[in-house]
């Protein structure tokens, strides 16, 4: 097509940029208020291009998407700049123009597909109103959808029309999102963090298909997400977002790979690269906080936690530099950015030689069975495991594949089946936390994933670390406040923060006092919860060094459970591989990552995207963990496995977990020297 | 300049949430609320200063003007035997909101307690109180409480405890609900594995967060108390005459509002109805102001 043709085909051509955002400007009005934020955002995306939107959260990602479609909230308005949709102004529009706006040109598609999607309608009705109000009729609607839906590669369409959502998996509800998304061919798609609740597996099956179809569709993409490795994945362009300011865009590749911005840099830093172990190589952290909403820093909204800033970054806001073709960044000091001096606390000692033969908890036959409604569910399968101190103990699988139940089952929490055997320094514990002494409670203790569930809301600081101090330590008065003021100082609290209650600290505060807790009786085991999970990145580092640091100083042992497999590399010294209630690979962490591995250890490497964007990806798994109400025959991972052998072996026999290199285990049918072979030809392939 | 910028980053470590402002500054902020207590506390002031505030004995007879209408010197007009029906709608206030409070006490106490049992000890309790509950919620509010007055004799002190036992089951239902939502939460695992016994898990760390419930519930169930006090009242269970009181002089005085003697049965009533919505009106600004 030339240029002629394109812009004899009217105003919309492929020279006209789909989106067109320049210095968009959004204020809150809270309390009587007006709070700015966003402040002078300005990016465009081309046609066919897909353009990512990263930043933390309160970086006012979520706030450019509803301000494109005027999804504001009522206390929000634009309040100035421009947008133009293939050339029209959604700002200017009147009702009628704003529905043709949203229901043809621009689609969305949320966190969640569960609420996105209503409960009382099913699934082939939803989709097929798309196209009714594309002006198709009844049957030709219904036909476009289940075409729609056999594109977004579910295979079965016919069937899964006549569900209603909540009979269908979060993965296949994401689909049919995006069908609806899509039916109505949009020319730009919003996927706002479309995956964030999605398990990596599913997650990499989302992503590939959002890849093909943007190619199929010619849609433009704005791709908003906190993961970093995700837009490095999906976007061409990508444009970092802080505290309501675009501070560095640019090309995705170039913007990851040579930041010139030091909020990029410091935040890439954050995150656990391949080889970065927690004795050597800590992470970086951005110190200090998010300015609060509404502020008005008249310099750089990034110069009170920047370690470059001079007197000029406070004063005058910087404007955009040019640093390259189509690449800009709101830093004086754009040339210096990459040399950032790094923040990271020293290396610390870890203890040189552990005593191999020294488990704390052994667990024996752990199984658990959960009874629903006269339907048992096996969640976890005769596991073995011991548990040494010092050590951490990775724990990786999909949602429903056992993890949390065995960490439950190890603290008491929940009470395991019959014959299974929790051992601590070699005598039996008891099966509930109840009838636990003392001495054994103190040794058990947890960090939670979610620290707002964690800790009382009604409680302040002060009462929520010194009550294991008086409870399991057995401290009071003055040597209780000694302690606390200790433990306090380790977690790098401050003394000022005793007297709040939770909810006036930010999310990082929080669970440093959850581990304050966690640590105040002096514990032997400590089980990590995706105690990260609920973080920034730049958080997250911090709390990661954190959870180093105190390993190395108490000796503590860790049950580390992570869907985010570059954060269990990071800490773990050993890993464990859970499918549904079964362990399927348990090795030290680099032989595990490094390979021959399970093939579902295999597909769990694959499914993870890497900023760098390095990795191979080899396998995809099919679909969703069956339940465990209803485990598949002799191997359970086979319905899934991509590389089961044809001999029919892996549906009628179980394979044991059987050592195949020292203290390397693993349960697969196919012979180690295989493995090595199958998984290194393809790699070679790449 | 520098000085806005100068504070050291450390400095915002403390995340400005909603909770900026206290529960009661935003309370002052809503007129629902201003309205509301204004006329809960006139009331309140009523009961307490009775006669004190009364322009005249609510007790005094005249039969040289009894059925007088609504005038300069009976505000409110005379009653059938002469007394000032102004002065008895203000100290009847006393009754009816001493009354009404005990017994709301009486059944946010005992159903908080049973709510907080069902919810987190479960099992036997939690069946046996279900199914006490289900049992109250089939009987209408007031005939239990009749058959119960007729059995025992009315008194004061029979009307808080009845009204208080027929509560009880009511706030412990909802209790409960707000108590299972709790149970899922981690820290009640936390305080497991710190070795605390179940009471103090119960009433230290379930207890201060179901109390926004409990507050909501309390004002609820106190306008269904001052209902019910004056239908018992006016059946004739309740305060016993002389003493002023609403329910029962719009007993003794509606049989004359077909003769035209409106004033004896509106008034006494218009205090009723504007207490009831007071207490509304408080309530719902307080259910705001916890759900913001």
């Amino acid at each position: 097509m030339t240029a002629t043709e394109t812009a004899a085909a009217g105003s919309v051509d492929d020279l006209t940029p789909t989106l067109q955002v320049e210095h968009l400007e959004v204020t809150h009005r809270v309390r009587g208020q007006d709070r700015r934020a966003l402040r002078d955002v300005s990016f465009q995306i081309g046609r066919r291009e897909s353009y990512g939107l990263v930043g933390e959260s309160g970086s006012g990602k979520s706030t450019v998407a509803l301000a494109l479609t005027r999804y504001l909230p009522r206390n929000g308005r634009v309040s100035g700049g421009r947008i133009s949709i293939n050339g029209q102004d959604p700002l200017a529009m009147d009702a009628a123009a704003l529905r043709e706006l949203r229901a043809r040109t621009v689609s969305m598609v949320y966190q969640e597909p569960g609420k996105a999607l209503n409960p009382s309608i099913r699934v082939g009705r939803q989709v097929a109103e798309v196209y009714e109000v594309a002006g198709f009729d009844g049957s030709a609607a219904q036909d476009k959808a289940e075409a729609m839906l056999r594109t977004v590669q579910i295979s079965d369409p016919g069937r899964v029309m006549g569900l209603y959502p909540h009979q269908i998996s979060g993965g296949m509800a994401q689909r049919v999102v995006i069908a609806m998304a899509l039916a109505a061919e949009p020319s730009l798609l919003i996927l706002d963090e479309p995956t964030t609740a999605l398990d990596a597996t599913v997650e990499a099956e989302v992503l590939d298909l959002v890849a093909a179809l943007r190619e199929d569709f010619g849609a433009s993409v704005l791709f908003i997400s906190h993961n970093l490795a995700v837009i490095a994945k999906m976007c061409d362009r990508v444009g970092v977002l802080y505290a309501g300011e675009l501070l560095e865009e640019g090309p995705a590749e170039q913007v990851f790979q040579e930041p010139r911005h030091p909020y990029t840099v410091g935040l890439l830093r954050c995150i656990p690269r391949r080889g970065q172990r927690k004795d050597a190589g800590r992470l970086d952290t951005i110190p200090g906080f998010l300015p609060p909403p509404g502020h008005t820093l008249p310099g750089c909204v990034f110069a009170p936690r920047c370690p470059i800033a001079e007197e000029r970054c406070r004063e005058a806001r910087p404007p955009a530099f040019p640093v390259g073709p189509a690449r800009s960044s709101r830093c004086y000091f754009h040339d210096a950015a990459s040399d950032l001096p790094t923040n990271a606390p020293p290396d610390i000692q870890l203890p040189a030689t552990r005593d191999a033969a020294e488990p704390v908890v052994t667990l024996q036959h752990l199984s658990k069975t959960f009874t629903h409604g006269g339907e048992s569910v096996r969640a976890l399968v005769g596991v073995n495991l011991s548990l040494e101190r010092g050590e951490t103990l990775g724990l990786v699988g999909e949602s429903g594949s056992g993890k949390t139940t065995l960490a439950r089952a190890l603290l008491g929490l929940i009470a395991p089946d019959e014959g299974s055997v929790v051992d601590l320094d070699g005598s039996a514990l008891a099966a509930q936390a109840r009838r636990r002494p003392r001495e054994q409670l103190k040794a058990l203790q947890i960090v939670f994933q979610n620290p707002d569930s964690a800790l009382n809301r009604r409680h302040t600081v002060r009462r929520l670390i010194s009550r294991p101090l008086s409870r399991l330590a057995g401290l009071s008065g003055a040597r209780l406040q000694e302690r606390l003021m200790d433990l306090v100082r380790s977690v790098r609290l401050e003394e000022r923060h005793l007297s709040l209650r939770p909810s006036q600290l930010s999310g990082g505060l929080k669970q440093r006092v959850a581990i304050a807790r966690a640590f105040g009786g002096g514990p032997r085991i400590v089980v990590c919860d995706e105690p990260t999970s609920a973080l920034d990145v730049s958080v997250q580092a911090a709390i990661l060094n954190l959870l180093a640091d105190l390993q190395a100083k108490e000796q503590v042992t860790y049950m580390f459970i992570s869907h985010d497999l570059g954060v269990v590399r990071y800490l773990s010294d050993r890993i464990a591989v859970l499918y549904l209630g079964k362990i399927m690979e348990l090795g030290p962490a680099e032989t595990v990552f490094a390979g021959p591995h399970h093939p579902y250890t295999e597909a769990l490497l694959s499914a993870v995207p890497s900023i760098d964007g390095q990795r191979a990806e080899r396998i995809r798994l099919q679909g969703e963990i069956p339940s465990a109400a209803d485990p598949p025959s002799g191997c359970v991972f086979h319905t899934r496995c991509p590389r089961r052998l044809p001999t029919g072996v892996c549906e009628t026999s179980d394979p044991p977990l059987a050592e195949v290199a020292p203290g390397h285990l693993m349960s697969c049918h196919i012979p180690i020297d295989q493995l090595t072979i199958l998984q290194r030809t393809e790699q070679d392939g790449d | 300049m520098t000085d806005v910028v100068a504070a050291p980053a450390a400095e915002v470590t403390v995340a400005r949430g909603r909770g900026a402002l206290p529960a009661w500054r935003l309370l002052l902020r809503r007129p629902t609320f201003i309205v509301g207590a204004a006329i809960l506390l006139f009331w309140v002031v009523c009961a307490v200063f009775g006669h004190l505030v009364a322009p005249q004995d609510p007790l005094a007879q005249s039969l040289l003007a009894t059925n007088k209408g609504p005038s300069a010197a009976h505000w409110f007009g005379t009653d059938q035997l002469g007394r000032d029906v102004f002065s008895r709608v203000l100290v009847g206030a006393r009754s009816i909101l001493v009354i009404a409070f005990f017994a709301t006490l009486l059944g946010t106490v005992a159903g908080t307690a049973l709510g907080l049992a069902m919810g987190y000890l479960g099992g036997v309790i939690d069946i046996v109180g279900g199914r006490l509950v289900e049992a109250v919620l089939a009987l209408p509010l007031v005939i239990v409480a009749f058959l119960f007055i007729v059995a025992v004799g009315p008194s004061t002190l029979t009307v808080i405890i009845v009204i208080g036992l027929v509560f009880t089951p009511l706030i412990a239902r909802t209790v409960r609900s707000a108590v299972l939502v709790e149970r899922q939460q981690d820290y009640l695992a936390s305080a497991r594995l710190l070795g605390e016994n179940r009471s103090y898990i119960m009433f230290i760390e379930v207890l201060p967060n179901v109390l926004p419930v409990v507050l909501v519930e309390f004002t609820v169930r106190l306008g269904y108390a001052i209902f019910a006090i004056a239908s018992l009242s006016f059946l004739g269970f309740g305060v016993q005459p002389p003493t002023p009181d609403w329910g029962a002089d719009i007993s003794v005085n509606y049989g004359v509002l077909p003769a035209g003697y409106w004033w004896m049965t509106l008034f006494p009533a218009l205090a009723i109805a504007s207490l009831v919505v007071a207490i509304n009106l408080v309530t719902d600004s307080i259910e705001q102001v916890i759900a913001s």
